[in-house]
């Protein structure tokens, strides 16, 4: 045996070890996937039950007699609030109205003030930009109570001033800090041909960074719209009547009003899960990048 | 013709002028409200009459404790009850999904096929993690009767259900509970670790590989070390968002914090005292007291962040 076949005979047995290895891991990914999917395909189950057969033990995996009816029954909460009118239906706008406004606050006004971080040359600039990473560290329940009673005492309270208003703001420091992340891979030509043909700085965010920005602004504002969407803490503490419940408030009254129907809880919860699903499989490839790319260089 | 020094001016009164949303916010909604905050915790208020300077009043009743007969008893149970059920979660759930994280975002990057498949099952259910809707799931899951993990866990080790642990109406497995349910949230961090190790240079673990390294030997010294800027960054924030966790817990207890407040976190409790007692003073000293862990917390890991964390001049950029 000479030494190239020792080599040849080593190379296929590490490839087939590779080869092993690589059959094994995509297994336990292919369980670990099945065990990530198995509780909203338990929701969707459930949902689709008939009283009787949610408790049945063995579980019934895939009803026979799926009771789509168990939807509309959630959506239009019969019992409660009947009287009031007030159905998920009205939920789902308050909670769009919401969302997506905040959505928006958080795109223009974190590329303006990103743009100001990454390009602009200003005294204190690194200091605010410090501490702008340091709120980051700050917990929300620190500025809550005294932010509440500003609130308040501006007449906000029961409205949605306080839900949107602060996106609008800069649209807090994580999304800062990516946009601006992203903001520096734009290369700095750019800004000076602009600055040749005689544009302002306005000018050069407006017409030359920010169409070039928009996968980084499409990350945060889906985030944001995810974020609010799921948000519970500040709708709880500002909204009092009913008829301008969000949807998250709306299904923790729903909780505590059907407690055991797990059947329509389960429609509820999945229906209220639909949006930020689709949104999550749309946008999925662009905010995986946008996260990819900008957010840890 | 402009000087340099008034372009520069020019410049940095435009900067202000991009910054103003963000300055207003900085002031107002975070700097002002951090100072009333502290304020605040030194007074006793109700919200609506005047406040009553008082203080270290809050912070004694909060940390003060007598002891009768070698029994200890605390001024405020509810206080160190939030506190202990608060560093329980983050001491296990932190850890825990990180090591999961890493471990799939390892799985992920062998070039294996479908990735971007696998890639998205196990980012979608930390989308969802945080919402109220999946935390009614998970209180449908831990059902102790009819629940799909007692089944489970019944199927397997055949013992009966009702020897099964009671999760959510127990004092001892709710906590737990909690824990397990952070494990479907493991998908944010995953994303983050799999764009660190794709970031990693080929060229090292060729370099590795020459020089005999095994793949346990690999990981040592060519993974960990290269991950480990994504693997801080992850891990402050990790316990910044775990020492928060309010929503689940809300929805698993009905806003209550038990059963015999083992799900009493200190963002619940913060609330509770807040807008359910209106002790508006004594919630903000629970709020500082929060702050105060996580800056500790935070400070801690940066202190000690050079002796393992890793930066290599051109991932930095």
């Amino acid at each position: 045996m000479n030494s190239t076949g020792v080599q040849s005979n080593f190379w296929s047995s590490k490839k087939r070890t590779e080869r092993i290895t690589k059959i094994a891991v995509w297994l336990i990914l292919v369980l670990g996937s099945v065990t990530m999917l198995l509780p909203i395909f338990w929701m969707f189950s459930t949902a689709l039950k008939t009283e009787a057969t949610v408790f049945a033990t063995p579980p019934i995996w895939i009803p026979l007699h799926p009771l789509w009816k168990n939807f509309v029954d959630a959506w239009n909460i019969d019992g409660i609030y009947k009287s009031q009118g007030v159905n998920f239906t009205t939920y789902t706008i308050n909670t769009i109205i919401i969302s997506v406004s905040n959505a928006i606050g958080v795109m223009i006004s974190s590329a303006v003030v990103a743009y100001a971080f990454a390009r602009l040359r200003f005294p204190g600039r690194d200091v605010l930009f410090l501490l702008c990473l340091a709120t980051l560290m700050i917990p929300y329940q620190v500025t809550m109570i005294p932010t509440f009673i500003l609130f308040r005492n501006l007449g906000w309270y029961n409205t949605y001033y306080p839900l949107i208003v602060p996106a609008f703001l800069g649209g807090g420091a994580f999304n800062i800090f990516l946009v601006r992340q992203f903001f520096m891979t734009i290369p700095y030509e750019l800004d000076e041909a602009g600055k040749i043909d005689g544009c302002s700085h306005l000018g050069i965010f407006y017409r030359i960074l920010l169409p070039l920005c928009k996968p980084a602004l499409a990350t945060v504002g889906v985030f944001s719209f995810v974020y609010n969407w799921n948000d519970f803490l500040n709708p709880l503490i500002y909204i009092n009547s009913n008829s301008k419940y969000t949807l998250t408030l709306g299904l923790t009254n729903f909780v505590s009003f059907y407690g055991q129907q797990y059947n329509l809880l389960m429609a509820a919860s999945l229906v209220i899960s639909i949006p930020v699903i689709i949104i999550f499989l749309i946008g999925n490839q662009y905010f995986i990048r946008g996260i990819a790319t900008t957010g840890f260089k | 013709m402009p000087t340099m020094s008034t372009l520069r001016k020019k410049e940095a009164v435009s900067a202000y002028l991009f910054l103003s949303p963000f300055l207003i916010w900085l002031v107002f909604l975070m700097i002002g409200p951090i100072l009333a905050a502290i304020y605040l915790s030194f007074c006793r208020w109700n919200g609506l009459s005047s406040i009553h300077f008082i203080g270290l009043a809050n912070y004694k009743t909060m940390f003060g404790f007598s002891i009768h007969d070698g029994h200890i008893s605390f001024n405020d149970p509810r206080f160190w009850a939030s506190l202990y059920n608060t560093f329980y979660y983050t001491i296990l759930s932190v850890p825990l999904t990180m090591v999961l994280g890493v471990v799939v975002a390892m799985m992920m990057d062998q070039k294996i096929k479908g990735i971007s498949f696998f890639r998205t099952i196990y980012y979608l259910p930390s989308v969802l993690s945080s919402g109220v809707a999946f935390a009614v799931l998970w209180k449908w899951i831990f059902n102790a009767r009819s629940g799909l993990l007692n089944y489970f866990i019944s199927f397997v080790t055949t013992i009966p259900i009702d020897q099964c642990p009671k999760w959510l109406a127990s004092p001892t497995w709710s906590k737990p509970a909690l824990v397990i349910m952070s494990c479907w949230s493991i998908g944010s961090g995953m994303i983050i670790y799999l764009a660190g190790l794709q970031n990693i240079p080929q060229a090292l673990y060729e370099a590795a590989e020459i020089d005999g390294a095994s793949r346990w030997r690999q990981f040592l010294t060519v993974t960990l070390p290269g991950l480990s800027p994504v693997i801080f960054f992850n891990l402050i924030i990790s316990i910044v968002f775990s020492f928060q966790i309010f929503n689940q817990v809300y929805i698993i207890s009905n806003g209550i914090g038990g059963p015999a407040n083992s799900t009493l976190v200190m963002v619940l409790y913060i609330y509770q005292k807040a807008f359910q007692y209106f002790q508006l003073g004594y919630a903000s000293a629970l709020s500082c007291v929060l702050l105060i862990i996580i800056m500790v917390s935070t400070w801690i890991q940066f202190k000690y962040a050079n002796k393992w964390v890793y930066y290599e001049g051109e991932l930095r950029k």
